[in-house]
């Protein structure tokens, strides 16, 4: 089984509109995983119907008992992440580190769980996806992100599939490289402006640092002909493979508003997304 | 006053509203929290460098001879960053959360304070917009330390944050303690999904905010409906112009070519100043 991942650098440059497009490309050979956990767009084009749900727990939760509490301030001391005033854990800055329970001298703290979110399978058009919401502003999205993976991993054994196909999110950080760990291809979108560029050589370098073989792909390359040249030139000094380029449409913002993937309805930019999955298929 | 920039969707045009704003309402300093890719000092390429230097985060030090792998650290630390083996210890540093732990719980003393750097504070000026960012080593998976010491290093009495896309901690780190937060969307289903669940955020950390639709004149009427039915404040609107999709590519403020956008600019601070009033 391979894996394939859309990620990006920059955010905003076509990752979901591409996954969805290649799901259904990949109609019957994969299993769609959206790993951008903390923005999933990318059931609206799918319209998943949830087969099974599961909970996520991500990091655990300091929490002082008042009644034990003798207000003494060691525990806020002790804290390296400003996450408790007042004889108060705030639960958005705590990392679940539990100092504060050892630093306790009236055994006041104690560790909770948190359900942080929850992870699907779900039925789609073009075959089985998994997905997962993270509630809003909680921690740990690369842990959630590794859930995922783990159960479409899961999914695609059970169903003798050959891809699994992962929408990633934007960055270099945590969710990114949990998205990018392990997998075979990681396809970069990227835009020609400056900061797309800039964005692009970083998340390069990461996919590089993590042993990825990148594919790249310009996304509305005729909005700046000479930045989509410097992009070409960059992705040639370092011998990474630029499949595709695909055109400014209008097209696309009503395909995502009609709920459909570029490959179903007609027009530039899907003719340049089938041509790219050629380039993939033949890299698998 | 603090206003961040955050926006739920990445691309939506948090970067094109910070750099823009900022250019046009006088002193002002521009902090760029989006660490993983930060970008908007690339707009001023006149900027003058000040200082760089590096932000580092603690990680354990463990004196191998004091060691007798007794094995506490690592059933203690939280992050599975410490496996103790029969002849040594092994740090799994970028997992490392530096919460001094390890440290707390060592029976033998073994354990001192050490550090590594995560990434790069620059610092830099053009004009009236003092420029300060961060920019996250590659390969790092931890941003928020290092959204925690770029924000301690503002001083301005008007600072402006360039929040990272998304809705989890790195986004938390940034807009915690502004007065204000800006929410950049663009009028389409995915804009106003990702805006919706950055709305959430926002409003359980209370901290008040408006919307600003870039774009406009795309998509369909989603974001319209939902701001009205939320009774959230659109305080500014950019339109889908091709010359301000060209300008932002190569890297040049558009209000300074199309200049009767400094003014809606200086208007969008004053209906933040009005709104916090």
């Amino acid at each position: 089984m391979k894996q394939l991942v859309v990620i990006s650098g920059k955010g905003g440059t076509g990752k979901t509109t591409m996954t969805a497009s290649l799901a259904s490309l990949a109609e019957g050979v994969a299993v769609v995983a959206d790993c951008d956990v903390d923005a999933p767009d990318l059931h609206l084009i799918l319209k998943p119907e949830i087969l099974e749900t599961f909970d996520f727990l991500g990091l655990q939760t300091a929490r002082i008992d008042p009644e034990k509490c003798a207000e003494c301030g060691e525990c806020e001391k002790a804290c390296r992440f400003d996450a408790i005033h007042d004889f108060r854990v705030d639960p958005r800055g705590c990392e679940g580190c539990k100092v504060c329970t050892i630093v306790c001298p009236s055994d006041a703290v104690t560790m909770v769980d948190s359900v942080s979110g929850h992870a699907y399978v779900s039925k789609t058009r073009f075959g089985t996806m998994v997905h997962a919401d993270l509630f809003p502003g909680e921690e740990a999205s690369g842990k959630l992100v590794t859930m995922v993976r783990e159960l479409a991993i899961k999914v695609a054994e059970r169903e003798k599939k050959d891809l699994v196909l992962i929408d990633g999110s934007p960055g270099i950080g945590c969710p990114v490289i949990a998205s990018i760990t392990g997998t075979d291809i990681a396809l970069v979108m990227t835009e020609p402006t400056i900061s797309g560029a800039h964005d692009l050589e970083r998340i390069l370098g990461v996919a590089k640092h993590f042993g990825v073989e990148p594919l790249v792909v310009v996304n509305k390359y005729d909005l700046n002909l000479d930045m989509t040249e410097e992009i070409d030139r960059l992705c040639h000094e370092l011998g990474v493979d630029l499949a595709g380029k695909l055109p400014f449409d209008p097209g696309v913002v009503e395909a995502m508003i009609s709920g459909k993937t570029l490959v179903e309805v007609k027009g530039p930019v899907g003719d340049a997304i089938r041509s790219v999955w050629d380039r993939i298929e033949t890299k698998l | 006053m603090i206003i961040s920039v955050a926006s739920g969707k990445g691309g939506t045009g948090k970067t094109l509203v910070t750099t823009n704003m900022a250019a046009s309402i006088g002193e002002v300093e521009l902090v760029d929290c989006d660490v993983e890719e930060p970008n908007s000092y690339l707009f001023f390429p006149d900027r003058e460098e000040e200082t760089s230097f590096d932000c580092n985060v603690a990680i354990p030090a463990i004196d191998e001879d004091k060691c007798t792998r007794c094995g506490r650290c690592s059933e203690f630390c939280a992050y599975n960053a410490l496996a103790v083996f029969p002849k040594q210890v092994l740090l799994f540093k970028e997992l490392c959360h530096g919460c001094g732990g390890c440290n707390l719980v060592c029976p033998e003393g073994a354990i001192t304070e050490g550090s590594r750097p995560i990434g790069k504070i620059f610092r830099a000026r053009s004009g009236d917009v003092r420029l300060l960012w961060g920019e996250l080593n590659l390969g790092e998976p931890m941003a928020t330390p290092l959204i925690r010491s770029v924000k301690a290093e503002a001083t301005g009495d008007l600072v402006l944050i360039d929040s990272p896309p998304g809705t989890a901690c790195p986004v938390i780190e940034a807009v915690r303690g502004s007065d204000f937060c800006l929410l950049v969307t663009e009028p389409t289903p995915f804009g106003l999904y990702d805006l919706s669940i950055a709305v959430q955020v926002v409003r359980e950390m209370e901290i008040p905010c408006g919307v600003v639709v870039n774009r406009s004149g795309i998509g369909d009427r989603g974001v319209y409906d939902y701001c009205k039915k939320e009774k959230i404040p659109i305080l500014l609107e950019i339109p889908m112009k091709r010359r301000i999709a060209e300008l932002y590519s190569r890297g040049i403020l558009f209000s300074r070519e199309m200049t009767e956008w400094q003014e809606k600019f200086a208007g969008l601070l004053g209906e933040v100043e009005e709104a916090i009033r």
